[in-house]
C-alpha cells in the first residue's frame, strides 16, 4: 500500500465501545422445551454445524423427546454411525441410544436423514404435475441446470423437506422436535434467501417474457423481444433458447404451487414453535457471518435463541500472563537454547494469546448484540464419528 | 517445517487456490499473491464468492469491478518487489463486459438488460454463473488484443470457491455441455478448458490437519484428477508449533515430565511459583501433545496424497497484514511462491 493511500483512508475504531460478557444459553432448557417442534441450526461453513445438529439431536433424543435431525452433508464416518450413508432421502431410526441412564427419562427417539437435493425436487415436481407433464420437466436440461446446481436449490430443497417432515409429523405424531442442519453455504443468509431467490427467479421479467411474448401490454414489447431472442441466438446457438421456452412453458403451472410451498414454510419458521440456532467459530469471518444473521432474523422475525460458538480454544491454567511467560522463555533460553521449560513457556503464551484474541472477538460480538445467548464450546482434539462423540459434545454444549 | 519442495511452479499462469470453509484459503491465496509478486512481478488476486474478503484481509475499501493496485508484494533477496492488483469479478458485470468485448449488440446490449435477461442468465444456474466468472479470469490470464491497455500479468491466482465443488467450477465446459451444445459459448469455454488442463494452471488445495478437511483434500484431488485439471500443491496451513521434541512430547502425553527441574527452571527465570502453574503447564503440555499427535497421523496422510506440500504456522495474534507477509516469506521459502 503507498503512503497516499493510508492517508486517504480513514480509521475506524473497535465497533463497540463496551465489550461485556454475553449472557449463557441454557441448552437443556431450549431441548426439553415442548413448546419448541423445530430447531435450525445456521452458520457459515466449517463451523461445525452437522456436529453440533446432530449433538443436540440426541441429546434431545435422549432426554425424553422423539427427534428427526435432518442433515446435508455429513461427514461419512459420522452418517455411518447414525446409519445413513445411504442418500434415500428418508428418515431412518438410528440405533445406540441411552434411554435410562440415570437423570435420562424413557421415551425417546432419534432418526436421521441426508437430504438429497435433486429427489427432493424431482418429487415435489411429481407430485405436482401429471406424470407425462412430470416427465417433460425432468429430461428438459434447463430443470437438470436447476435442480442440481441452481445456487440456492440445496437451501430451497432443505426448506421443502422440513416442511414435508412437518407436515408428516403434525399428521402422524411421529416426531416432536425436527432439527435442521443448514447447507454449508458461503454464507449463513443462503438459507433464508433461498426461497425469495427461487421465487423472484421464476417470477423474472424474462421468464414471463418468453410464456407470454405476445399478449395485452407485452405485445409493446414483442419488437424489444426480436431482437433479444435474435441476440441470444447469436449467443447461445437457437436450441438453447428452445430449451428455455419449453421449459419456463412446461414449468409455470408448478409455480404458483412452488410459491406457496415456500410461503408456508417461511410462516412455519417464524412461528413460535421455531428456534433458530446460530453456529459460530471464534473466528473474524464466522462471527460476521453470525452477525448478519442475528440482524436478519430479527428483521425477518424469526425467533433466534442464541448462538454456539465451536472450537474455541481451551483457556491457559493459571495467571501467567503471555509476555511473562515470553521473558521468562526468553531468559531460559538464553543459558540453554533447548530448555523444555522454555518451549513450554512459550506454548503457554501461544495459548494465551489465542485464546485473548477469541475473546476480544465474543466481547465485541457480545457488546454490538447483546441480547444474544451464548454458548461456548471448547475444541475437541480429534473429530466426532460416533454416538459417543456426539454425546460428549452434547454435553459440552450442555455446559455438563 | 516441510523442507523446500522441489516442484517447480514457475510455468504456472494461474494459481487456483481452494480448500474447506474455516481453513483459511482465502489467507493463503493472499500470501500466494504477495509471495508471487517479489522481483518486479505484477500479480493479479482474484476473487469471486462476492465475499469482499481480499478488502477486508488488506484493509481497503471494498472493491468494484475493476483492476486495483492492492498491496506491495514480498521484498526478497534484495530486489524491488512487485505489485498485487486484486479484481473482484462479479458474474453479472463479467456478462455485460463479455457482451460489450465480444458482440457489438448496440441497442439489444441494453434490451438485454432491461428485459431481465442478465439477471436470469447469471441465475439459472452455477454452470453459466461459473463460466461467467472463469471467463473472466481466463481473460485476465491470457490478455488479448480485445481489452486495450490491459495490464500483462506474470501470475493469476484466484481464491477460488472451496473443495467440495472446485472440479465443478473449472470444468466449464462439462457444467455446459448439457445447455449450450453448439455456438461461439460452446467453443470458448472449450478454449478456456484448454488452460485450466495445461500445465500453465495449477490449482492448489489448502488444509488444516485434521481429519475432515485432510478428507475432503483428498476427494478433492480424486475429483480434480477426474475432471482432467492440474492439482498443485497441499497447502497445510495453521500447524502448532514444532519446538518440542518427540521425546519430551511422549513424555508429556504420558504425564512423565519431571515436575522438579520445571519448577527449578521457573524460579532460575524469575517467575513467582504461583499455586498450580507447574501443574497447569504440565497439563498444557498433555493437551499440546494430544494434538500433537492427531496433527502427525495427519500429516501421514497428506504425505500419502502424493503431491508437494507446505506448511504454514498457525499464528497466535491472528493473521494482519504483518501476518500475510510473513506466511508469503514462508511459501516463497518452502518454493510454492
Amino acid at each position: 500500500m503507498t503512503a497516499a493511500q493510508k492517508r486517504a483512508r480513514p480509521r475506524v475504531g473497535p465497533l463497540a465501545s463496551r465489550p461485556g460478557p454475553a449472557p449463557e444459553m441454557d441448552v437443556d432448557a431450549l431441548i426439553d422445551d415442548r413448546e419448541i417442534g423445530i430447531i435450525v441450526c445456521c452458520g457459515s461453513g466449517g463451523v461445525g454445524k452437522t456436529t453440533t445438529s446432530a449433538a443436540l439431536a440426541l441429546r434431545a433424543a435422549e432426554r425424553g423427546r422423539r427427534v428427526v435431525v435432518l442433515t446435508i452433508d455429513p461427514a461419512k464416518r459420522l452418517a455411518q454411525s447414525m446409519g445413513i450413508e445411504q442418500l434415500d432421502n428418508t428418515p431412518r431410526p438410528v440405533s445406540g441410544l441411552r434411554t435410562n441412564a440415570k437423570g435420562n427419562r424413557k421415551g425417546g427417539g432419534l432418526d436421521a436423514m441426508m437430504l438429497d437435493m435433486k429427489r427432493t425436487f424431482d418429487e415435489v415436481v411429481e407430485s405436482q404435475a401429471a406424470p407425462e407433464k412430470a416427465r417433460q420437466i425432468l429430461d428438459n436440461p434447463f430443470y437438470i441446470a436447476l435442480s442440481s446446481s441452481f445456487s440456492g436449490t440445496q437451501e430451497y430443497m432443505a426448506m421443502e423437506k422440513l416442511g414435508q417432515i412437518h407436515a408428516d409429523a403434525q399428521r402422524d405424531g411421529t416426531y416432536d422436535l425436527i432439527v435442521v442442519d443448514t447447507p454449508p453455504s458461503r454464507s449463513a443468509l443462503d438459507f433464508l434467501d433461498a426461497p425469495e431467490r427461487l421465487s423472484s427467479f421464476l417470477d423474472g421479467r424474462f421468464i414471463r417474457l418468453l410464456l407470454t411474448p405476445a399478449k395485452g401490454p407485452a405485445r409493446m414489447m414483442t419488437a424489444g423481444l426480436g431482437i433479444i431472442t435474435g441476440a441470444l441466438n447469436k449467443i447461445l446457438g437457437t436450441q438453447v433458447l428452445r430449451d428455455m421456452q419449453t421449459f419456463v412453458a412446461a414449468f409455470d403451472t408448478l409455480f404458483g404451487g412452488f410459491r406457496q410451498r415456500a410461503q408456508k414454510t417461511f410462516e412455519l419458521l417464524q412461528a413460535d414453535g421455531t428456534a433458530f440456532l446460530v453456529v459460530a467459530a471464534p473466528e473474524p469471518d464466522a462471527l460476521r457471518e453470525a452477525a448478519y444473521f442475528v440482524e436478519r432474523l430479527a428483521d425477518d422475525d424469526m425467533p433466534l435463541v442464541g448462538m454456539i460458538v465451536n472450537r474455541a480454544s481451551p483457556a491457559p491454567r493459571g495467571t501467567l500472563s503471555a509476555d511473562e511467560a515470553m521473558a521468562a522463555a526468553t531468559r531460559l533460553r538464553q543459558r540453554d537454547p533447548e530448555s523444555l521449560t522454555a518451549g513450554l513457556l512459550h506454548l503457554h503464551a501461544d495459548q494465551s494469546r489465542i485464546v485473548e484474541r477469541e475473546e476480544r472477538l465474543r466481547a465485541r460480538f457480545a457488546a454490538a448484540h447483546p441480547q444474544v445467548p451464548t454458548a461456548v464450546v471448547p475444541a475437541l482434539p480429534g473429530d466426532v464419528h460416533d454416538l459417543a462423540g456426539l454425546r460428549r459434545v452434547g454435553e459440552l454444549l450442555a455446559g455438563d | 517445517m516441510s523442507v523446500p519442495s522441489t516442484a517447480d511452479w514457475s510455468r504456472v499462469r494461474l494459481h487456483v487456490v481452494t480448500g474447506k470453509g474455516g481453513t483459511g484459503k482465502s489467507t493463503v491465496a493472499a500470501a500466494l499473491a504477495l509471495g508471487l509478486a517479489s522481483h518486479g512481478k505484477q500479480v493479479l488476486l482474484c476473487e469471486v464468492e462476492g465475499r469482499q474478503g481480499i478488502a477486508r484481509m488488506f484493509d481497503v475499501d471494498p472493491l468494484p469491478y475493476a483492476e486495483r493496485r492492492l498491496a506491495t508484494g514480498l521484498r526478497h533477496e534484495d530486489r524491488p518487489p512487485g505489485t498485487v492488483h486484486a479484481l473482484h469479478i462479479d458474474a453479472e458485470s463479467a456478462l455485460l463486459e463479455y457482451l460489450a468485448m465480444y458482440y457489438k449488440l448496440g441497442r439489444a446490449g441494453k434490451a438485454l438488460d432491461r428485459f431481465g435477461v442478465i439477471e436470469f442468465a447469471t441465475t439459472i444456474a452455477p454452470g453459466v454463473r461459473d463460466v461467467l466468472l472463469t471467463g473472466k479470469v481466463f481473460e485476465a490470464v491470457q490478455r488479448n488484443s480485445r481489452n486495450k491497455g490491459a495490464i500483462q500479468y506474470d501470475a493469476v491466482v484466484l481464491d477460488a470457491p472451496p473443495t467440495g465443488r472446485i472440479a465443478q467450477f473449472l470444468n466449464v465446459s462439462g457444467e455446459l455441455a448439457g445447455l449450450a451444445k453448439v455456438g461461439p459459448i460452446k467453443s470458448q469455454s472449450d478454449t478456456m478448458m484448454t488452460l485450466f488442463r495445461s500445465p500453465r494452471t495449477a490449482v492448489h488445495l489448502v488444509t488444516v490437519l485434521e481429519e475432515m478437511p485432510v478428507q475432503e483434500t483428498a476427494d478433492g484431488i480424486v475429483d480434480l484428477t477426474a475432471a482432467g485439471l492440474p492439482v498443485g500443491g497441499v497447502v497445510v496451513n495453521q500447524v502448532r508449533s514444532r519446538d518440542i521434541s518427540d521425546d519430551d512430547l511422549d513424555a508429556a502425553r504420558d504425564g512423565r515430565l519431571d515436575t522438579d527441574r520445571l519448577a527449578a527452571d521457573l524460579e532460575e527465570a524469575g517467575v513467582d511459583l504461583a499455586a498450580g502453574l507447574v501443574d497447569g503447564l504440565v497439563a498444557e503440555a498433555h493437551d499440546h501433545a494430544v494434538r500433537r499427535a492427531l496433527e502427525d497421523s495427519q500429516r501421514q496422510v497428506v504425505a500419502g496424497l502424493g503431491r508437494p506440500s507446505y506448511e504454514l504456522p498457525r499464528l497466535a495474534g491472528g493473521v494482519d497484514l504483518g501476518g500475510l507477509y510473513e506466511l508469503a516469506a514462508t511459501l516463497k521459502q518452502q518454493g510454492l511462491a
